[in-house]
């Protein structure tokens, strides 16, 4: 039954309306049982009453349980279809509001000029208010989503964790005094500034506030100044500022939290207790040191933990993915349960373990933990935001129009105060100060979102009288500076002109000066012999390199440095580009298309003697495509063959197949290279294997083939033959291809004829007479794809061949 | 130690300020630090830098000691190198470190990312023909990764190759087969790090107080490093 319910809320996502409308369809059809049913048991309805939130939830609970009722008491047929809503109601609605939230997002991205003037997460509160308006219409009581305990535990951690995981360390740390000034400094003015004057005002005659104190004051100060990392994120993402500005409003609003959680607790336990001594002063300092560096520990101690798992994980690549994000979990919620900052621990956690776990894992996994991350962060921001919109509605308002007010122009002034005091000190220490216009965006940028709202809710209504009015006009400073500054910081960065941010990928020679710069500041601090911070990350990568790689990376690869780790990775993104683009027709984009080795290659470098240097290089080459060959047959045998719970491709070739796209790139370059020395015409470097796998695959190619020479061995590569088992197994296409490849490849081979005749046919096209050169580059382009069909794809291009002839 | 010595009020600061750029304050603190590397002479030779024992795990060391070597780098249109520097030379060199200030214009802005690109390039261009050839690129490569053991060369040669390619492809566009890049010339070396920030990243923060106690617990720790590598020497 639970798997039933459960199958029916997966495929719900694929048939939405005509899910919805059996769904209605149900309904009305219990719905007319639910009159009969209700006159015969009205205790039972009643009783049910209780437990559903939802209109329609009763009704179908109140028909299956008359089912059941009328099943005991009365000997009727066995139902065949039976409804049972409550049974499934919690995961069912969790479903559909997943659905929902998803559904808008895919919505909002069909309709490009909308999100290009709103922000999403306008129109995703929007949304949410919408939807709660509808529960309204509808009669109903509106359920309460944002929950606190739902936010902090389930919505907010995956947010973070992706925050943490793809924070930018680099400028993080390069500008962390100064987001740490606005975290802690900035924050801590903003609660008591705004705090203050809030009772200051709440103390005017005729306001009717002066039953405020000054502690809940403060209270609502502390929760309504920390800039919100989902608002932020949100609004930030679209409008694509440059690094600095991003990290350090973003940076700022993943720091904050600790201030915040300690203001919050040290508040809330003294507006019950009243006084405030000094002692609780410095108490609530140490308190803020304890929660903020306890919560940095927590999390670094289980990224370290991720990464040392990692380190085994090579043999149930499938569960990989799921170490990482169980151990971020605990982080948070370890931290959470000492009341540290959760925040902190999950960003700690998620910045300490990449690197290591990165190197560690395969590839598969980490684009896996990738998607997850950003497809789970994404759910969250957009569920966060609509319920936003829902709990707006549902929620029991007490507006007061000076609260409300004076709270939306106090944090804007504050803010900017904030800002620009803070700029002035931090200026004096900064290298790259911050403009005017920096420092207009910092202060803008700070929005505010449901952390402060969940923060809120989770006030003590007995304690708090003001809860209520506290929550409306926490809900209106969130609207307001999710919605005009949201809606308007996009057009100013573009009035003001504020640098974007690039969106070129990192080439691999800013990666070489990049480091090239490290080392030299490093050298001239040095020489100019004082510790800067250069001189300190130089001494911490190499403490890094020495002992603590060694540790939690597995393997050899814990010696490679960034440089060539940056490289392999160029290079393999190269190769897949290169596989997905079907061949080498041109190479990727990284590696430039017009330009090829011989164009930087010095010519001074004497050309190898070509006769000698062509079986060399042949048989090297053969090796590579025996190898190729080799692992792709079993590649295409083990994947036929077996399906494993447990592993996504049979495990010892997932590692190889990367080995073999790097060969295939090495082998396209060897043959640029080789167009070089060869200045023979006539002599290809082109192994019989290769003929036959292109004339295979590709009749075009047979065109291209000038002579072969003698000297060449030749490999059989019988894909057919009754000596490799596995070809039974093989797909029809490909052991047909094989089997005309071969019969090729054997004709040829015998005779030595079919060589000659495609010589033959080649000077009847007149192709002889291209320079060898170009000859070779046509070809390279050519034959490329023409292997690469061969090998990789023994589907599309085997039904044009069949009726063609090749050979008369 | 040495806070009386080095107060500005010796006249020649006010000239090498005005040319270089730096505080009194800041020049009297080099000038400490320039005075310990030569002990006490009025040049700074190669071995008084090879000796800094910090620098010792450095892998562009030679590139960064040549550097302050370098008759190009000391704004006097000058080419080669030199055997030994003055103060003032060094001062020069180091104002190529120098942050930029608060409010710039776009010129001024350009005019010191150039110059420190060219300090950049210099280091690069070894035999000062205006171009990095792919000789000197993989030097360059090579050096970096000179670190890292066995692996590092053959995989030098590869990186550098790529990121030649890349530069080709970049400055040059379509080549022709028979064509020939000879290397890197400064217009394309502005061009391929356009997207990094120099002016805000090649800099160092330079000390404007004595920072005493500090420079004691270094000056001590430096000399006995040098007195051991001297001791070494003599012996």
């Amino acid at each position: 039954r639970v798997l039933s319910g459960t199958g029916y809320g997966g495929i719900h996502p694929i048939f939405l309306e005509r899910g919805l409308l059996l769904l209605v369809m149900l309904i009305f059809l219990e719905g007319t049982a639910l009159t009969l049913g209700a006159a015969s048991s009205p205790d039972i309805s009643a009783q049910d009453n209780t437990g559903g939130h939802e209109h329609l939830d009763d009704h179908q609970g109140i028909a299956g349980s008359n089912d059941r009722t009328n099943y005991t008491y009365t000997k009727k047929a066995f139902p065949v279809l039976s409804l049972d809503y409550h049974h499934i109601q919690v995961p069912f609605e969790i479903s559909l509001w997943v659905l929902l939230a998803s559904l808008m997002k895919l919505g909002f991205h069909l309709i490009p000029r909308l999100s290009s003037i709103v922000p999403e997460s306008c129109l995703l509160i929007v949304v949410g208010l919408l939807v709660g308006g509808l529960i309204k219409l509808a009669g109903e009581e509106v359920p309460p989503v944002l929950d606190s305990n739902l936010f902090f535990l389930c919505l907010l951690p995956p947010i973070i964790l992706d925050a943490g995981y793809f924070l930018p360390i680099r400028p993080f740390m390069e500008n962390i005094g100064t987001i740490l000034m606005f975290a802690v400094v900035g924050t801590l003015w903003n609660a008591f500034f705004v705090g203050g004057l809030l009772y200051a005002v709440c103390q005017i005659e005729g306001t009717y506030l002066s039953q405020v104190e000054l502690l809940p004051c403060l209270l609502f100060g502390s929760i309504i100044s920390a800039v919100d990392p989902v608002a932020v994120l949100a609004v930030f993402e679209e409008i694509h500022i440059n690094e600095l500005l991003h990290i350090l409003v973003f940076g700022e609003s993943l720091l904050n939290d600790a201030v915040t959680v300690v203001l919050y607790h040290l508040f809330e336990e003294y507006s019950g207790a009243g006084e405030v001594t000094p002692m609780d002063v410095v108490l609530g300092v140490i308190c803020f040191l304890i929660v903020s560096l306890g919560g940095i520990a927590v999390g670094a101690i289980y990224g370290i933990l991720a990464a040392f798992t990692s380190r085994f994980t090579s043999h149930t690549r499938v569960i990989e993915p799921l170490f990482m994000f169980v151990y971020s979990y605990m982080a948070y919620l370890s931290a959470e349960m000492f009341h540290l900052s959760g925040i902190m621990a999950l960003i700690a956690c998620g910045a300490v373990m990449r690197p290591y776990v990165e190197a560690n894992i395969s590839h598969k996994s980490h684009t896996t933990v990738k998607y997850f991350l950003k497809m789970w962060s994404s759910v969250s921001e957009t569920l966060i935001f609509i319920f936003l919109g829902v709990a707006t509605v549902a929620g029991p308002h007490a507006w007061n129009w000076t609260f409300v007010s004076v709270t939306v122009i106090l944090c804007l002034v504050s803010r900017v105060i904030g800002v620009v005091g803070l700029t002035f000190i931090i200026n004096k220490f900064r290298i790259v100060k911050l403009t005017t216009k920096d420092q207009f965006i910092v202060a803008y940028g700070g929005l505010r979102g449901a952390i402060a709202f969940s923060l809120g809710y989770l006030l003590d209504k007995d304690l708090f009288p003001m809860r209520t009015m506290f929550l409306t006009a926490i809900i209106t400073e969130i609207f307001f500076t999710v919605f005009v500054q949201g809606m308007t910081i996009k057009p100013l960065v573009d009035l003001l002109a504020v640098k974007k941010k690039q969106e070129a990928k990192r080439s691999i020679n800013e990666e070489i000066h990049t480091q090239f710069l490290d080392h030299l500041l490093t050298g001239i601090e040095d020489i100019c012999g004082h510790y800067g911070h250069h001189h300190w990350k130089d001494k911490l990568n190499r403490f890094n390199k020495k002992y603590i790689k060694k540790c939690l990376i597995a393997g050899e690869r814990y010696k490679e440095p960034q440089l060539i780790a940056f490289y392999h990775k160029m290079e393999f993104k190269q190769a897949i580009e290169l596989v997905e683009s079907g061949g080498g027709v041109k190479l990727p984009s990284a590696v430039p298309s017009q330009v090829s080795m011989q164009n930087i290659q010095p010519k001074k470098l004497p050309p190898p003697v070509a006769e000698r240097a062509l079986p060399q290089f042949t048989k090297g080459r053969e090796e590579e495509i025996r190898k190729i060959l080799r692992s792709n047959l079993q590649k295409t045998r083990q994947r036929l063959r077996s399906y494993n719970r447990h592993t996504l491709v049979a495990d010892p070739f997932e590692d190889g197949w990367n080995d073999f796209l790097l060969k295939k790139q090495r082998l396209i370059e060897l043959e640029k290279k080789m167009s070089n020395y060869l200045t023979v015409p006539g002599a290809i470097p082109d192994s019989p294997t290769m003929c036959r796998a292109r004339l295979a695959s590709d009749p075009n190619a047979f065109y291209n083939i000038k002579a072969s020479s003698d000297g060449v061995p030749t490999i059989q590569v019988d894909l057919a033959s009754p000596q490799s088992p596995d070809s039974v197994n093989m797909l029809n296409e490909f052991s047909k291809e094989g089997a005309t490849g071969q019969s090729l490849g054997q004709r040829e081979g015998a005779t030595g004829l079919g060589q000659r005749e495609g010589a033959d046919r080649d000077e009847d096209q007149g192709l002889m007479m291209k320079p060898a050169g170009k000859g070779e580059k046509g070809e390279g382009g050519n034959k490329n794809p023409g292997l690469m069909r061969c090998l990789s794809d023994p589907g599309p291009s085997n039904e044009d061949e069949e009726d063609e002839p090749f050979l008369p | 130690m040495g806070a009386l010595q080095s107060l500005p009020d010796e006249p020649e600061y006010r000239d090498l300020s005005e040319k270089t750029g730096f505080s009194f304050e800041q020049i009297g603190i080099l000038h400490k630090r320039f005075k310990q590397l030569s002990h006490n002479e009025d040049t700074l030779r190669r071995d008084d830098l090879n000796t800094i024992p910090d620098l010792s795990c450095n892998p562009i060391r030679t590139q960064i000691i040549e550097a302050f070597f370098d008759k190009r780098n000391f704004h006097q249109n000058g080419e080669g190198t030199v055997q030994e520097i003055s103060f003032e030379e060094f001062l020069v060199v180091m104002s190529h470190f120098r942050p930029p200030a608060l409010d710039m214009t776009e010129e001024q802005r350009e005019i010191i990312r150039r110059e420190k690109l060219r300090f950049l390039f210099n280091m690069h261009d070894t035999d000062n023909d205006g171009t990095i050839t792919l000789e000197e690129y993989r030097h360059v490569v090579e050096e970096l990764l000179s670190r890292s053991g066995a692996l590092g060369k053959e995989t030098a040669k590869g990186i550098a190759d790529a990121a030649m390619l890349e530069v080709a492809s970049i400055s040059m566009g379509h080549m022709e087969p028979d064509e020939f890049y000879e290397g890197i010339t400064f217009e394309h070396f502005l061009k391929i790090l356009k997207d990094i920030e120099i002016e805000t990243r090649m800099n160092i923060r330079f000390l404007n107080m004595d920072t005493t106690n500090l420079c004691k617990k270094i000056n001590s720790q430096q000399d006995h490093y040098l007195q051991v590598n001297g001791e070494q020497k003599i012996a």
